[in-house]
């Protein structure tokens, strides 16, 4: 979202005065953030299109609210996280996939899969197809609330604070939860590499495990 | 002190996203260079990241954007939602 050269202030001012039309290019940089926001959330395309909608429009709306004091993007990111967690109360899934509750052992130390060295392969395994649905399933799989940071902070790169204002967390929580959720999906992608690494022998014969 | 492998995996994360103290960082790079296996997960680590910056790895739906437009086209044209500075 390398946007800071465009005068948002501007545009917004200008739509508040009348320009409507620039909505369109006011949000047009973060249409991608505002879909994946809320797919993290409500976890199906259907639904997150329709969420994605309705917070564009509510911004809209609201624009008049907009102060200013935090970036549109955060602005624009917590009505997202917002619209998401009301669409998932409505479908009655807020139970399967708690968003409030605290999930059990967050403190918890997560470990690492110990792999071949991923050094050697990089370019060629990360364009691979599967590897990039490897990736995909692994991360809808994840609990929502290490999805939904792992979403704001890796895919949609939003800082820490802004990660923890559009979740209404504090930041220290989107720092532990954020590496966990890295951890869990390391620990999940490694077999898939270890598979179709060439194996450095040596290196394996070394590991304390064997 | 002498870092251990499990103390670099807790600060694995806080190490990539360059936020550990200047003496811990170095510590840390002192352990890496001669432990294989934290700088294998580090690396995948890292890597499971680039991936994920690759729009290609999580698409948008076809159609999206333009869907999304024609939403708002109706939205902006309908005087009564219009924005108040309010």
């Amino acid at each position: 979202m390398a946007t800071t050269e465009r005068d948002e202030a501007g545009l917004i001012a200008r739509i508040l005065a009348g320009q409507k039309e620039l909505f369109h290019e006011l949000i047009r940089p973060y249409e991608r953030m505002v879909y994946m926001t809320v797919f993290s959330i409500v976890r199906n395309e259907t639904d997150a299109e329709d969420c994605a909608q309705d917070t564009m429009v509510n911004a809209y709306r609201h624009l008049g609210k907009f102060r200013g004091e935090a970036k549109f993007s955060t602005w624009l990111a917590t009505i997202a996280v917002n619209e998401g967690r009301q669409k998932l109360r409505k479908a009655k899934r807020a139970k399967e996939d708690s968003l409030d509750e605290p999930i059990e052992g967050d403190d918890q130390q997560i470990t690492p899969a110990p792999l071949t060295d991923w050094r050697e392969i990089p370019l060629e395994a990360l364009e691979r197809k599967e590897l990039r649905e490897t990736l995909r399933t692994a991360v809808a799989e994840l609990p929502g609330i290490y999805r939904q940071i792992f979403t704001l902070r890796d895919l949609e790169e939003l800082n820490v604070a802004e990660t923890a204002a559009a979740l209404h967390i504090n930041e220290n929580m989107v720092k532990v939860r954020l590496h966990r959720a890295r951890m869990m999906l390391q620990k999940r992608l490694a077999p898939y590499l270890k598979t179709t690494a060439r194996a450095k022998k040596e290196f394996w014969r070394r590991m304390p495990w064997n | 002190m002498e870092l251990n492998c499990k103390h670099v995996w807790a600060y694995i994360s806080d190490y990539i996203d360059d936020s550990v103290p200047p003496e811990l960082r170095e510590e840390i790079e002192r352990h890496l260079e001669h432990c294989e296996i934290c700088s294998a997960i580090l690396d995948s680590t890292r890597n499971i990241l680039v991936l994920t910056g690759d729009d290609r790895t999580f698409e948008l739906p076809v159609g999206y954007s333009e869907r999304l437009h024609e939403r708002l086209a109706r939205e902006l044209a309908d005087e009564t939602n219009a924005p108040t500075t309010g």
